[in-house]
């Protein structure tokens, strides 16, 4: 497909508004734009998007976000309430008002992109870009091409944080618009911290959303990192996730999702010293006509690495989940463990799932698994909560929770995990009713 | 065992590699439609069979070679390819065993393919394929009497065309992909099989092909009814000479089975692999496909592959008919530098479906090896039931071993589990063994015929002990 | 039968064993106790051959013949058999296979040909029966989804077909009830004759109760440091290793 020209238009806007920015920034912008250019959008023929059509976003008409008001009310709505480090974007754009950094320790910044490129151009441009590159997809092109703001998170060696940051990317209701947001983390040396990066839009939002986060893992570093995606169900969603481990470096994804009109996910996780291990949960669930691809990439490119991936997916309603999982064991990479698995549960039959759990090896003392199941909640799990009493559609009800529990389950935050189980809940269909058991959210 | 150890391949010669001296006639290399009328007319075929195969090859011309399996190969020169080669015989065609030239009953005793006695003693009735042409048949009178027909495709194209016409590419379309347009349009030989109603074939039936002449390239076309309530068990193997050049394999297999019907199908693909730089060996790409057409119909692919530079293959099911089954079992050894991305496809597309698939694969030397799967239920197939198991077993550090399989699931009321491990024989393993007196390379092969086990038992008789055998020959070395 | 002399052994660079020196006769039924860490595993593991293990100093003679010398089958070919502490599971590779492989192994590297196979198997239906086995246990994978003592048994199943010159059981007993260590004990001691010696590696005197020896070692940090009849056993029991620490201490 060819590129819509509604997308470079957009650019050439953007670049005549341009406030200055650094030249390399803008090289690179340029290099994304013809790269998006020659590339175009995928279309199905490409296997990365066999499964995922995006023409309604190649045809959708997105204009560039304007400012970034928002009511205390209307935020109040729909964010996470909890104690933390926050970032606030509206559209795309900073929104310095509701965002609240508080006291940071020495040693640990958590800035917006664009001051990140004012205080610090050097260091933020010698890793902006160096894990997602151009090349990666076309939208990793377009967002390379719009990049302007975004998180950069930077912990020197040994620095902890005890606090959460939190990175709240709001989508308004109104005319739709689109935004390219970045994220960087960079945490030294047996630092660690937890970052949430929260995507939600209002009810009647109808905006693209395009991000792009890098996470460098220096020796011995620990990163717990959260994706909750509520997306407005008139939204696009299209993300990717990168993460370049070094040894001994520890890291854990909680990539959730709820979501979204359409939502791509990409996750690639390289382990490239020793003893490198990275722990990825899954969770997506998608009810009417609602499209979730997740795809994950686990690189094991040093020996002695060691990953553990757990998807799990609920498709209600006309809704297509995909998860496509990759576990790579690079030549000589030997005592490698790598266990995947992917379990989905269809609760109705318009509902659909397409998974393709893949094994690449090339190093012989190596212990991969991986395990794909697709089934329906056990009858006889629903027969024993019912003999206790349990109604039946509460039984379901309280069976797909529970299935997703395992995923939920590893979760240290118990506002994330809240709000996912009053989600699911609420949107379970009428024969899963979880009314009354389960403060449910609308 | 320390990786060193494994490390050292010791390579014994391909048993099957000797070329036969037997004069033949061989079309020069090329492909063009007077290639196709040649081959059409040499076979005495009719015109509608002539204007099929050239429907073939005008969509083959359209079509571009799959890029997409896990293999890596030089583009195939199809210009450099002879497209026929058939052993000079006294006659146009043998009438029997006696008219037979020696030397190519000779070729098949070299194999250990009973088409004497022995195949009497075995109760199986063998067609052999030889280059092009279907050399021989055997026990066709027994099988007449049950209403069984066992002949070549060319036989049946001439003596049974309403059935060939009403059945022939009906399940692997002419236009299917691009081996099998290719094999369409130029298709030599094969055997076809007829199983009327309610009859269970009264013996196990086998074809073996062989590619003999330099230069050729070998596609076959198989073809089994089974109507309804029929039962058969087929088996197939392959063997080719040691040449240093590569040589195309590029077969169709369609099985249709009507309600009630079983077909079995068996392979033990022995192609030559190419030496230990890779050079030479058949380049193997086939397509196999059954059609479960009516109503609990059953069809099972058995195979071992343990030749081939090159395969890709994958025999697959449609499972149209309420409560059909399919069901494969795979055991794919590769060593050297062979490349194998084989698997199945099993189509959920009737009520109550079920297919299992248990796929084993053993990568040693420098070879590299993919299982690719899919796993289809179509919206109105409720209660489908599919089970995958797939488990790899690596065999020394240079090798590689891989699974992609997809899953498109589109009823809430399937099940469908898939499994996949990767390993490597255990040095604890070994040691038990070891300590028990047995040698290492017998340790070896006892454990990965143990691991190969839940498929061997799954082969007729007779191909079970011959993949035994061939499992230790393909693996030989592959311990220091 | 068996002579260790001044055995070093070395694991990951750790000398593990500093010394042992031990006669085994034809006949003999000898075991080595000790406690935790003393080296007992490691002096199986020598023995049997596992790798890993570097010998670095003193001899082992076995049946007249350099036991470092031999490959791991070699010395099971030539009578040396291992009974495992932890049996390994190998799928698919059902028992019977397993035994007549290995009886047909030892058979052909003493020059006889294989067992007739009605032979075989009047030879392991006695056993199986005498060892209160099922015998549906020889068309199960060896050892695969065993009980703990059902693999134990299975171990001493193979000594009383394959007939070994030396049996070797390391911790033998671990993981078995009471029922399954008296069928085990009967199996070892039916075992028992005036050519063929046992040695059992324990660290528990409670086997000692089923299967009387004739000698008693107590293994501490890679030496022996006592050597008795089988009160030796009684008085660990009652007294633990704790006297025999000070005692060599001194």
């Amino acid at each position: 497909m060819s590129a819509p020209d509604t997308f470079l238009n957009r650019l050439t806007e953007y670049v005549s508004s341009a406030v200055d920015e650094p030249s390399w920034i803008a090289a690179r912008r340029q290099a994304g734009a013809a790269r998006f250019e020659a590339l175009g959008f995928p279309t199905r023929r490409h296997e990365a998007w066999k499964y995922t059509d995006v023409s309604r976003i190649a045809n959708g008409e997105f204009a560039l976000p304007k400012d970034a008001e928002l009511s205390a009310e209307r935020f109040d709505a729909l964010r996470l309430n909890f104690d933390a480090h926050r970032l606030v974007f509206v559209d795309g754009l900073l929104s310095e008002t509701l965002s609240d950094i508080g006291a940071l320790p020495d040693g640990i910044s958590v800035e917006p992109l664009s001051k990140a490129l004012i205080d610090n151009h050097e260091a933020v441009g010698g890793q902006l870009g160096r894990l997602a590159n151009v090349d990666f997809s076309p939208f990793a092109a377009l967002n390379t091409a719009f990049a302007h703001e975004g998180a950069v998170i930077r912990l020197d060696a040994g620095k902890v944080i005890e606090k959460p940051i939190y990175l709240l990317f709001f989508s308004r209701s109104g005319s739709p618009v689109m935004s390219h947001p970045r994220v960087l983390i960079s945490a030294g040396a047996n630092s660690e911290a937890m970052v949430v990066e929260h995507y939600v839009g209002e009810q009647d939002a109808a905006n693209f959303t395009n991000v792009i986060s890098e996470v460098f893992l220096d020796r011995g570093a620990n990163l717990t990192h959260y994706k909750l995606q509520e997306a407005a169900q008139s939204e696009f969603h299209v993300s990717s996730l990168h993460v370049d481990q070094s040894r001994e470096s520890n890291f854990a994804s909680h990539n959730l999702n709820l979501g979204g009109a359409l939502v791509r996910n990409d996750l690639v996780c390289d382990l490239n010293g020793e003893n490198a291990e990275t722990a990825l949960w899954g969770l997506f669930f998608g009810q009417e006509r609602q499209h979730v691809d997740n795809h994950t990439q686990v690189n094991h490119n040093s020996p002695r690495t060691f990953s553990n991936e757990n998807y799990k997916g609920i498709l209600g309603g006309r809704a297509r989940g995909v998860f496509n999982g990759r576990v790579y064991i690079k030549r000589d990479a030997q005592q490698v463990r790598g266990y995947q698995s992917n379990a989905n549960l269809l609760l109705s039959d318009r509902a659909e799932i397409d998974t393709k759990p893949e094994l690449e090896i090339y190093a012989d003392d190596v212990q991969c698994s991986h395990g794909a199941t697709t089934g329906q909640l056990d009858e006889n799990a629903v027969f024993a909560l019912r003999a206790r009493g349990i109604d039946e559609q509460t039984a379901r009800g309280l069976l797909t929770l529970a299935f997703a529990n395992e995923v939920m389950e590893a979760t240290r935050l118990p506002e994330v995990a809240e709000r996912v189980e009053r989600a699911v809940a609420g949107k379970l269909p009428e024969r899963f009713n979880l009314e009354g058991l389960v403060e449910v959210s609308e | 065992m320390a990786t060193e150890e494994m490390e050292q391949l010791v390579r014994r010669e391909y048993k099957q590699g000797f070329v036969t001296d037997i004069e033949s006639e061989t079309v020069p290399p090329g492909l063009d439609e007077d290639v196709i009328a040649f081959i059409s007319q040499k076979k005495g075929e009719p015109q509608w069979m002539l204007e099929w195969r050239l429907d073939a090859y005008h969509q083959w011309l359209k079509m571009t070679s799959p890029d997409w399996a896990h293999l890596n190969y030089p583009p195939i020169d199809y210009q450099a390819i002879s497209y026929f080669s058939a052993p000079k015989s006294k006659d146009d065609a043998p009438k029997s065993l006696d008219e037979v030239d020696p030397k190519l009953l000779e070729t098949y005793e070299k194999l250990g393919i009973p088409l004497h006695e022995r195949a009497a003693l075995a109760g199986v009735a063998v067609d052999a394929v030889f280059d092009s042409v279907s050399v021989t048949t055997t026990f066709k009178d027994k099988l007449h009497e049950a209403g069984v027909i066992f002949c070549s495709i060319s036989e049946a194209i001439r003596e049974h065309p309403e059935l060939v016409k009403k059945y022939l590419g009906t399940v692997v379309p002419k236009g299917d992909n691009y081996f099998a347009a290719l094999n369409s349009a130029v298709f030599t030989d094969g055997s076809f099989v007829y199983v009327p109603e309610g009859v269970e074939c009264p013996m196990e039936l086998s074809t073996y092909f062989r590619i003999n002449a330099a230069n050729t390239g070998q596609f076959e076309r198989t073809l089994i009814i089974c109507e309804k309530q029929a039962q058969v068990s087929y088996l197939e193997g392959c063997t080719a000479p040691m040449r240093d050049e590569n040589q195309l394999h590029a077969a169709v297999v369609e099985l249709v089975a009507l309600e009630d019907a079983y077909i079995k199908y068996s392979t033990v693909q022995n192609w030559y692999p190419g030496d230990e730089d890779g050079k030479g060996g058949i380049y193997n790409f086939v397509t196999k496909r059954g059609d479960c057409r009516g109503d609990r119909s059953k069809i099972t692919w058995t195979q071992v592959e343990t030749g081939s530079a090159i395969t890709w293959k994958y025999p697959s099911c449609l499972l149209r008919g309420d409560g059909s089954v399919g069901e494969f079992y795979s055991v794919a050894v590769t060593n050297g530098r062979q490349q194998a991305d084989t698997g199945t496809k099993m189509i959920h597309i009737g009520k109550d479906t079920k297919s299992t698939i248990v796929a084993k694969g053993i990568a040693a030397g420098k070879s590299d090896q993919a299982y690719r799967g899919l796993v289809k239920i179509m919206p109105r197939a409720k209660n489908a039931r599919n089970f995958t198991q797939c488990d790899s077993l690596l065999i020394g550090d240079r090798c590689g071993a891989h699974t992609f399989p997809y899953q498109e699931i589109s009823n809430s009321s399937a099940m469908v589990e898939h499994e996949a491990t990767t390993s490597k024989i255990g040095d604890d393993q070994l040691f038990y063994c070891r300590q028990r007196g047995i040698d290492e390379e017998d340790a070896v092969n006892m454990i990965v015929n143990g691991f190969c086990k839940d498929v061997f038992q799954e082969l007729p008789m007779e191909f079970a002990v011959e993949a035994e055998a061939l499992l230790s020959v393909t693996l030989e070395g592959s311990v220091g | 039968m068996l002579e260790i002399k001044n055995l070093h052994a070395t694991v990951e660079g750790n000398e593990i064993l500093k010394g042992v020196n031990l006669t085994i006769n034809p006949g003999e039924v000898h075991a080595i106790m000790g406690p935790n860490g003393a080296g007992k595993s490691t002096l199986s593991a020598v023995l049997a051959g596992r790798d890993g293990y570097e010998v670095s100093e003193g001899t082992i003679t076995f049946d007249g013949k350099d036991l470092l010398e031999l490959e791991v089958e070699e010395r099971a070919q030539a009578g040396l058999l291992m009974g495992f502490q932890y049996p390994v599971e190998i799928p698919g590779v059902k028992n019977i296979y397993l035994l007549k492989a290995a009886l047909n192994a030892q058979r052909e590297a003493r020059g006889e040909g294989d067992i007739p196979a009605p032979e075989f198997m009047k030879l392991v239906k006695e056993q199986i029966a005498f060892m209160k086995m099922d015998p549906s246990f020889l068309q199960r994978a060896v050892n695969e989804g065993f009980s703990g003592g059902e693999k134990k048994r299975n171990e001493i199943l193979q000594m009383l077909i394959l007939q070994p010159k030396l049996a070797l059981l390391d911790e033998i007993d671990s993981g078995l009830d009471i029922d399954a260590m008296k069928v085990v004990a009967e199996g070892i001691n039916s075992l028992r004759n005036s050519q063929r010696s046992i040695l059992l590696v324990t660290h528990y005197q409670r086997l000692l109760d089923y299967i009387t020896p004739d000698h008693v070692h107590v293994l501490v940090d890679g030496r022996i440091v006592k050597s008795g009849d089988k009160s030796l056993a009684h008085e660990l029991e009652a007294r633990g290793y704790e006297w025999i620490l000070e005692e060599s201490a001194a």
